[in-house]
């Protein structure tokens, strides 16, 4: 097929497109992946990206821009790939989204642009709609392995500066915009590392590492600097940040893990998933004893959650060596959060899920280590406002699980430790930012923020688009130095970086 | 940025070692009771240590650390003018200091170094500042000059009677508290035994007290919950709602057990480590303990 005349899009009818099967991606064995950290789907060939590109039929209404978060020109990267213009193809993504190695891989894609593929319509069954994604991840590979795209040129000084609290994808994107746009940024991280959960949360076998600290790299090249161990609000003050930039950002994340409130949560053995997942991606702690930072191994694992981070940390426990890794969720599987794909690696690599099941007490044993949860049956009630059916106990169906380790996936709140030492800002009911959704403008004048801190726990996409949004609005307040009725004030800014359209 | 030195390094006793280190912010925004987390390698854990002075001026921050495990032991091995790898902080509430009136300072061991900051701020918010600092024995003491500038009163005791009186730092307490008309608030730094006792005493003697807790840490932003305590009931998180909480209130049982959560995997990295040092003849000093 691949040598069917001229790949382009004129030359194809559509039945031919249709006919095209979907290109699966290679992925390590169950068997051998639980045994390593390595990534799990191995990526597309440049044959079959090319060949998944050709599946799609360029409709009038290009209803995947639409599912897309930032608008990726979706259909104009998908033509050049099935020419086999990789470098054009990049660069179209690259206009819209500064993280494609990273969104190719976690964006939730059958949510967003893939939902709505007229390809996957037709075959009546999503899974086979265009893997946008897919081909999105094999090109920003392309990009890294061939070293193809040169960074842009160096554009003349504004004379502004910026500062970003917080180097997640919301403070990358950020950074990424506005030091094109000739604005001096200086990026503030309080760990050790750049990157927010993209390095510490999500793990390795989803996201290496190498991808997010070529990302930060790249980065750097543009000029942006990053000033690592350093806490906004503690290493240095928050009026002092406002005193000496021109404009502030805070994409400080929902780094604050929430617990149940059951009794047994500080037994010895139980972790947040934060903490889990911290110890082996940021602190290494699989390398233990060659790192320093250890970690409890082996046995019987329970996951408590239905979301990402739950079928992460239990995957990441058969790698550190359960014998049984277990997940426990309180509604049934439709309800579940966590990406389809993610469920079904985690089912292969022989993690066992239990629904309808809600932790009542973490049990213990001698010297106060964990050596169980005792579960409540629930039943589905009716929807509830967000359409999610409601789960509700089953009156004295109690019993107990036996558990060596038990992970606490149930979720991660705004994270309080900037918003509590900066009292003029307004905050949300739960504790997040409140900001204007058209500019992130917070109540501080100067002061702009976006990504978890503002959404609550959400994704990496509107993370970013977040932090596109603030840029935009950012370049036309240190352009215009106009507060009030910002939003006037963006179109006039214009906002073109290179080949790149802020939009 | 300019990485952070080890400007000056000395001994206090055995396994206990003062540093100054380069770091020119935290010097200039550390209040008492505040801590910082060091790593020391590309593959270090990060380990919290109380910022125990500072100098704005030379913008060095000073550490005192004793040497307990495969990390401690490690910094102990650094020469002065060696780099750490990384640097962070200040983290934590800081202590709350007001004019309380008469207060006692109990430092056990090498407690004594982060109380050191609080006392000199309790003294100089005006109050009448009686310490008691405590050790097993005469040389595991430190700090006590220091300690003698910033307070009325100096009491010391060894558990030996090597130096001072001999006896505990619950002992010291009463002692104190015995002869006094009135003590309004009472602090009380060392190892979660000793805090559990002392806070014990204090209790029946009916002083408000304040303990600094010390539980394992990863990253002190509040993002983790490894450093959550129980305090009156409630589940906090230690590095950044404390790590000061009313020893009243606190669970010491709680705090020392999960203290020991890694102690096999410790005790493991230790052995990997003086292997190491064995094998690449650098000298591994871990056993001098
Ligand atoms: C385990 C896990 C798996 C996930 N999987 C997916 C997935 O598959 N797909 C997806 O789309 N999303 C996923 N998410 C969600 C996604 O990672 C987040 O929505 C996204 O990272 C939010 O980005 P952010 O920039 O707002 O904040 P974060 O990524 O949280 O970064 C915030 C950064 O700010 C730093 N910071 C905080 N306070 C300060 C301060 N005072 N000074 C300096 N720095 C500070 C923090 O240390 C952190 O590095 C997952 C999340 C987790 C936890
Ligand atoms: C807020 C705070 C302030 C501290 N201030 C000082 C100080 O000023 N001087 C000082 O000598 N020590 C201080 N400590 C304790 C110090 O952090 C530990 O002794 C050190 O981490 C031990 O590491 P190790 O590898 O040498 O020993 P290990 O063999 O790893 O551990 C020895 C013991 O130290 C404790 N510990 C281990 N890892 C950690 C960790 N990441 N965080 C906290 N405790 C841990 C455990 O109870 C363990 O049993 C403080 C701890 C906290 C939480
Ligand atoms: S150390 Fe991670 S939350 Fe306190």
């Amino acid at each position: 097929m691949a040598g069917a005349g001229s790949p382009d899009r004129g030359d194809m009818e559509a039945k031919d497109r249709l006919a095209i099967p979907p290109q699966k991606m290679p992925e390590q064995e169950p068997a051998e992946r639980v045994g390593n950290l390595r990534e799990v789907p191995l990526g597309y060939t440049p044959e079959m990206a090319v060949l998944e590109a050709k599946r799609c039929l360029h409709c009038k209404r290009a209803v995947c821009i639409e599912g897309c978060p930032v608008g990726v020109d979706i259909p104009g990267f998908l033509a050049a790939v099935a020419k086999g213009d990789f470098a054009s193809g990049i660069r179209i993504i690259r206009r819209r989204n500064v993280l494609p190695a990273v969104c190719g891989r976690v964006c939730p894609q059958e949510q967003q642009c893939q939902l709505a593929c007229t390809v996957g319509k037709f075959h009546h069954d999503p899974g086979k709609s265009v893997s946008i994604g897919r081909i999105e991840r094999f090109l920003a590979d392309w990009e890294r392995e061939t070293e193809a795209v040169a960074l842009p040129g160096k554009v003349p000084s504004s004379g502004r500066s910026v500062v970003v609290i917080g180097s997640g994808p919301a403070g990358l994107t950020v950074a990424g915009d506005l030091v094109q746009l000739g604005h001096s940024v200086t990026v503030l991280e309080a760990l050790h590392e750049a990157g927010g959960v993209l390095v510490y949360g999500i793990p390795e076998f989803r996201l290496p590492k190498a991808i997010v600290s070529r990302e930060v790299k790249f980065l750097e090249d543009l000029g942006v600097e990053f000033r690592l161990n350093t806490i906004a609000g503690r290493t240095i003050p928050l009026d002092e940040l406002m005193r000496e930039y021109d404009a502030v950002f805070i994409g400080s994340g929902a780094g604050l893990p929430r617990f149940q409130g059951i009794p047994g949560e500080n037994l010895l053995g139980v972790y947040s998933a934060n903490e889990y997942l911290t110890r082996v991606n940021l602190m290494r702690a699989f390398d233990f004893p060659n790192s320093d930072t250890p970690i409890q191994r082996g046995g019987t694992v329970i996951t408590v959650g239905g979301g990402n981070v739950a079928m992460d940390c239990a995957r990441t426990a058969l790698r550190m060596g359960a014998e049984r890794s277990i997940v426990v969720y309180r509604r049934s599987e439709v309800e579940m959060p966590a990406r389809r794909e993610e469920v079904h690696h985690a089912r292969e690599e022989g993690v066992e899920f239990h629904f309808l099941e809600d932790p009542v007490e973490i049990t213990g044993g001698p010297w106060g280590w964990v050596n169980g949860v005792r579960l409540v049956r629930m039943t589905l009630g009716e929807p509830d406002s967000s359409g999610r059916r409601s789960s509700i106990p089953v009156e004295g169906s109690e019993f107990v699980r036996e558990a060596d380790t038990v992970l606490v996936a149930i979720g991660n709140s705004p994270n309080p430790l900037v918003a509590s030492s900066f009292p003029e800002l307004e905050t949300t009911r739960w504790g997040g930012i409140a900001v204007n959704e058209a500019t992130g403008q917070t109540s501080v004048r100067g002061v702009f923020a976006g990504g978890d801190i503002v959404l609550g726990a959400a994704t990496v996409i509107l993370a970013m688009g977040q932090g596109r949004i603030a840029a935009r609005a950012m370049h036309a307040y240190l352009s215009t130095g106009r507060w009030e009725g910002l939003e006037e004030a963006i179109g006039v800014a214009g906002t073109e970086i290179g080949s790149r359209v802020l939009v | 940025m300019e990485p952070s030195r080890i400007v000056s390094k000395k001994s206090l006793g055995p396994d206990v070692t003062m540093y100054r280190i380069s770091a020119p912010d935290m010097a200039r925004q550390r209040k008492p009771g505040q801590f910082v987390i060091v790593r020391i390698s590309e593959q270090g854990e990060r380990v919290p240590l109380t910022i125990a002075d500072a100098d704005p001026a030379a913008g060095t921050v000073t550490l005192v650390v004793q040497a307990v495990g495969k990390s401690t032991r490690q910094m102990a091995m650094l020469e002065e003018g060696s780099i750490l790898h990384d640097i962070a902080g200040p983290l934590g509430t800081p202590t709350r200091i007001e004019r309380f009136g008469t207060v006692i300072c109990c430092g056990g061991g090498i407690g004594t170094a982060p109380m050191y900051p609080i006392a000199q701020a309790l003294h100089e918010a005006g109050n009448r500042v009686l310490s008691v600092v405590c050790a097993r024995t005469a040389g595991l003491l430190v700090m006590v000059e220091e300690m003698e500038k910033v307070s009325d009163e100096v009491l010391i005791m060894t558990d030996d009677g090597s130096r001072g009186t001999k006896g505990l730092a619950t002992d010291g307490i009463r002692m104190v508290a015995g002869r006094e008309p009135a003590v309004d608030h009472a602090f009380a730094i060392g190892p979660p035994v000793m805090m559990k006792f002392a806070s014990a005493v204090t209790m029946e003697l009916g002083i408000p007290t304040t303990v600094s807790l010390n539980p394992i840490m990863i990253d002190g932003t509040g993002m983790c919950g490894c450093c959550r305590v129980t305090v009156g009931g409630r589940t906090r998180f230690a590095c950044v709602d404390g790590p000061d909480f009313d020893g009243h209130q606190v669970d010491f049982d709680e705090l020392i057990k999960r203290l020991s959560t890694y102690r096999d995997q410790e005790h493991a990295a230790m052995e990997h480590f003086n292997g190491g040092c064995r094998l690449t003849g650098s000298g591994g000093h871990g056993s001098e303990g």
